[in-house]
């Protein structure tokens, strides 16, 4: 039996998606968003998508990665080089993308298979290692020209982020509600407790970690096209680190959190950006107040959900 | 959520937005502080906005936050000699982040700039040229060394050179190709030892720069040997070279490593002749190799205090009376380049950008790096000068151009 | 032969400094299980300390030792109060990035109050070096060796053979049971964290002295190492430490001296995978297995 895939709710997302794709198209013609904002809009998305897939790893099946920017290093210059052969054509980006999905996958089993039997720190300190390393490699490699990174023309715009967003969003979603995300967030409450219920923990590491990967490198492919130059130092551990910032500030687990958190971090940084050189003081106190304040990340494990809200509406209309 | 948490986070969020409130009212009079000598634009007086963007934060603050500091001195001497607030500096930090720097240059071309010095780094700085050339923004870069930076697409020298970009630096292969002329020549040296930065594109132009050069005139290779920019430690490599049979070690680094490179190789006997390029240019490198250990080392720079221009030593002067302490090469390069910005206003006179691109273009410059003008590729056309340093001081500048 | 044995000098005393900022790293750790990502930072404040106590008074070694310890010591305690005090029952995680947030926002002031460029530390101990036989070794590495060494040992009977090391391994084992067997929770966690910041502190005016060369963030590098070579040797163990910092030092002099020096930090992840991979604890950990 096949599910209906028009459910009300489905429906309700699919207007959401639309509208605000023609309220954004609205608002760039009518000059309310500007070509600063454009270009921010560009790092939100990209960071959106980074932040969601790298949620699916740490907050829905709890392992905890420091390798992520390794991933999108991958993707940025698999597209890079593909670019630089295809002389900038359009669809360069594509094959690019492609090409850095697949050796991402290759990678991302050579890095999960004996890592992910490691837990917590020790598998922090791992992934941490095979990001440096990839680092390392592309930073000697002549087909990436070096420390001297790729400068690439601008190739995407905005529509393009877009609508990969809403390609991650609903691919990591439905993954995290199907019956293996099921399978993961078990081995996030109880690895051993899910191994007993006949649950194949390390399959579904992996899976949540490849699929992950996948989305990172996609990310990473985006980066490239529109950002004008990649370097290997972009790619340092220090990026993992920006990206892990972004999913604990929104809530581990909760992809409306990853949303919200690249959102404000953009924002709170754009605006901080006439500080000069007191931004980075603010934004390491702001950090701290924050997690004080919000330990659980700002929407702790809150999931907006429009069969929620219908739920609500529904009983509303009972009562009365 | 029960209340005392709510008030928190509320707390939180105001903190957040009156921060994110106030931002804007700084931006215009934060950077404007030129001292009390200066009035303020009356009406009808002509000002000039010029973007200051610069790695202020981070990674390579180091850089930006002296060529800032130049950027900002000439601005201010420029503003007494007009008697008015004439030209005003808009301030701004990549953090050292090249994705930033492409918010940056989208912010400053809005803002109504004639002219945007920076960023120091070649990377941040090649993420921006679209964007600034492409809003008809003048870029006057001060440290962009890497090769054909100025070009549409650098790794293709025969691509189309980017009307709006200029830079005041060498290019890395004619500084590294310089030493190597000057090592053969004048220091009839014949094996080289090579180390350098392998994470650093300035490092990269520079070695591969001098190595071809060097091969060319009938030099060897011997080793080239890398270090990774932070490292302190550098005895291992130098244990290594210091069993080969050479005659130059070739530094291609900045002084924050070079300094503790010579310290370390001249602790461990390594008596041979050091050489360098301009990122030995600094008072960090006496203080940090220490003088007795700086003898036969030679470094390629664009201008010397041996026999300081006039200009130079006015410069030198208002740097240390400004701020207080021995400019860096950085700063006297941004300091050029925003004087060039400035000189192209003068000879304008209005804030018209393709007259301004010529004018900048055209120019005929003297300043304190040197006299020069733009070749076909934007880079200014310079002699290179070999600094001998004895005890640190510099003691004898040559002039060298490549073969 | 006298090239390696000096290699493994280079090794030994590059890696005593790693080890000497993984001390303070592991037992942090030990004691709380929080990555103190500003450790190195802390590390990189008492070496400001030190130089800006040393060129305005012209005092010694000892006194710029102990101020500096002193003074790291106190920060150290302020940060646990303001910043991971309050998140003692949040997730590890939570802890992590508030400590990153203070990295940031220690390393950004101390670019605008210090200025970014390198300053050169005044050389407070004696130079000259040993020659056996064509091996040099200076009198500096030969130093930083044995503060390492006394460190250690030093450290190392605190925690096991005094009260307030029982109380520091009694809340490191279970936080709850300690506080009810009346060990006060907070005072400990806090002297842990005044021993792990001293420590920093004392590794920056030595490696200050040593390399004469201190920066804002010098703290960086130093940081992640001596985190690897906490995790190298057991994390949370001070003798495992000492031998990741050490055994990471020697990796790193041997692959440069003999291999390819552009690799030597690649070669040192590998090696760190491959440890983690076949002895997940550590090398001297102990593999706990999990009860059902």
């Amino acid at each position: 039996m096949r599910k209906n895939q028009f459910t009300k709710t489905n429906l309700a997302w699919l207007l959401v998606i639309i509208g605000s794709y023609l309220l954004i198209n609205v608002l760039i013609s009518a000059g309310v968003i500007n070509k600063i904002y454009q270009t921010v809009m560009l790092t939100i998305g990209i960071n959106i998508i980074l932040a969601i897939s790298l949620n699916l790893i740490i907050g829905i099946t709890g392992q905890f990665s420091l390798g992520h920017a390794g991933f999108m290093s991958i993707g940025a210059y698999s597209a890079g080089v593909i670019v630089k052969m295809m002389d900038g054509a359009p669809s360069s980006v594509y094959i690019g993308m492609l090409v850095g999905i697949l050796i991402s996958i290759v990678v991302a089993l050579i890095v999960a298979t004996p890592t992910l039997r490691l837990k917590g720190d020790y598998l922090a300190i791992a992934t941490l290692g095979f990001g440096e390393i990839i680092r390392i490699v592309i930073q000697n490699m002549k087909i990436t020209n070096g420390a001297a990174g790729l400068v690439l023309p601008k190739l995407i715009d905005w529509p393009v982020v877009f609508v990969f967003l809403v390609i991650s969003t609903i691919v990591i979603v439905s993954f995290t509600y199907s019956a293996y995300g099921r399978a993961c967030i078990s081995v996030r409450e109880d690895e051993i407790a899910s191994e007993t219920m006949g649950i194949n923990t390390t399959k579904y590491k992996i899976m949540a970690f490849v699929v992950g990967a996948i989305f990172a490198s996609i990310a990473g492919t985006l980066y490239a096209t529109s950002f004008y130059v990649i370097k290997p130092e972009i790619f340092s551990f220090n990026k993992s680190i920006d990206i892990l910032v972004i999913v604990v500030f929104g809530g581990m687990g909760s992809f409306t959190g990853s949303f919200v958190s690249a959102l404000l971090i953009s924002v709170l940084n754009t605006s901080l950006q006439s500080f000069a050189d007191i931004r980075t003081i603010i934004y390491g106190a702001l950090l701290v107040l924050i997690m004080i304040f919000r330990p659980q990340g700002l929407l702790g494990k809150y999931e907006f959900k429009f069969s929620k809200l219908f739920d609500k509406f529904a009983k509303k209309e009972v009562r009365q | 959520m029960n209340l005392k948490k709510m008030i928190k986070s509320m707390l939180a969020l105001i903190l957040v937005a009156s921060l994110a409130a106030c931002s804007p009212s700084t931006s215009s009079t934060g950077t404007t502080e030129q001292g009390e000598t200066d009035t303020p634009a009356a009406e009808g007086q002509e000002t000039y906005k010029i973007g200051l963007h610069y790695e202020l934060t981070g990674a390579v603050a180091d850089y930006g936050v002296a060529e800032n500091k130049g950027s900002k001195l000439a601005i201010k001497l420029a503003n007494e000699a007009a008697g008015y607030e004439k030209y005003v500096g808009v301030e701004y930090d990549n953090k050292s982040d090249s994705s930033e720097a492409v918010t940056i240059a989208t912010t400053l071309a809005s803002e109504g700039v004639i002219g945007v010095v920076g960023p120091a780094t070649s990377g941040a700085s090649a993420a921006t040229y679209q964007i600034s050339n492409d809003s008809q923004v003048i870029v006057v870069s001060p440290s962009a060394t890497q090769n054909n930076i100025t070009l549409v697409d650098p790794n293709n020298a025969d691509s189309d050179v980017y009307e709006y970009i200029f830079r005041v630096c060498f290019e890395d292969s004619y500084q590294g190709a310089a030493m190597a002329q000057y090592a053969t020549d004048t220091l009839a040296a014949s094996k080289a030892v090579i180390y350098g930065d392998s994470a650093s594109d300035y490092s990269k132009g520079l070695i591969e720069a001098f190595d071809t050069q060097f091969t060319k005139l009938g030099g060897e290779i011997v080793a080239t040997e890398y270090y990774t920019a932070g490292d302190t430690d550098f005895s291992a490599v130098l244990t290594n070279i210091n069993s080969m049979e050479f005659d130059v070690l070739y530094i291609a680094g900045y002084y924050n490593e070079a300094g503790l490179i010579i310290k370390q190789a001249k602790e461990m006997g390594i008596d041979k002749v050091i050489l360098g390029a301009d990122g030995f240019d600094s008072e960090s490198l006496i203080e940090l190799a220490g003088a007795e250990n700086l003898n036969d080392v030679y470094y390629t720079t664009a201008y010397t205090a041996v026999d300081a221009s006039e200009k130079l030593q006015a410069f030198i002067d208002a740097y240390k009376v400004e701020y207080n302490e021995e400019p860096a090469m950085f700063a006297a390069l941004a300091f050029d380049a925003t004087n060039l910005l400035i000189q192209a206003v003068e000879e304008v006179g209005s804030a018209d950008a393709a007259a301004l691109q010529a004018a900048v273009k055209g120019i005929n410059f003297n300043g304190v790096t040197g006299d020069f003008t733009f070749d076909d590729t934007h880079t200014p056309i310079k002699s290179v000068l070999v600094v001998k340093l004895v005890d640190g001081v510099q003691s004898s500048a040559d002039s060298v151009s490549p073969q | 032969m006298i090239q390696f044995m000096q290699q493994l000098i280079n090794g030994i005393s590059l890696g005593s400094i790693y080890a000497l900022i993984a001390l303070g790293y592991t037992m942090v750790y030990g004691i709380i299980k929080l990555i103190n990502f500003a450790h190195g930072d802390i590390y990189m404040l008492g070496a400001y300390i030190g130089f800006v106590f040393a060129t305005k008074t012209g005092m010694g070694f000892i006194p710029t030792l102990i101020v500096a310890m002193i003074t790291c010591s106190i920060i150290g305690v302020v940060i646990e109060m303001i910043a991971y005090k309050p998140l003692r029952n949040a997730t590890r995680i939570t802890a992590l990035i508030t400590a990153i947030g203070v990295s940031y926002f220690i390393e950004a002031s101390t670019q605008k109050v210090m200025g970014t460029n390198p300053r050169a530390f005044p050389n407070l101990l004696p130079k000259g070096n040993l020659n056996i036989s064509g091996v040099v070794i200076t009198y500096q590495q030969i130093f930083i060796l044995v503060v390492t060494v006394l460190l250690m040992i030093g450290l190392q009977f605190v925690v096991t053979k005094t009260k307030i090391g029982r109380a520091m391994r009694a809340v490191s084992v279970d936080t709850d049971a300690a506080r009810l067997m009346g060990v006060n929770v907070d005072q400990t966690i806090s002297f842990t964290f005044a021993l792990g910041s001293a420590l920093a502190g004392a590794a920056g005016v030595l490696v200050g002295i040593y390399y004469n060369s201190i920066n804002p963030l010098m703290g960086l590098v130093p940081g992640v190492k001596a985190f690897i070579a906490a995790v190298f040797g057991g994390i949370g163990i001070i003798p495992g430490a000492m031998l990741g910092g050490i055994l990471i030092g020697v990796t790193e002099a041997l692959v440069s001296g003999y291999g390819s020096s552009l690799y030597k930090d690649a070669v040192v992840y590998v090696i760190l995978i491959i440890i983690l991979v076949v002895k997940p604890a550590g090398l001297l950990g102990k593999n706990v297995r999990e009860k059902v």
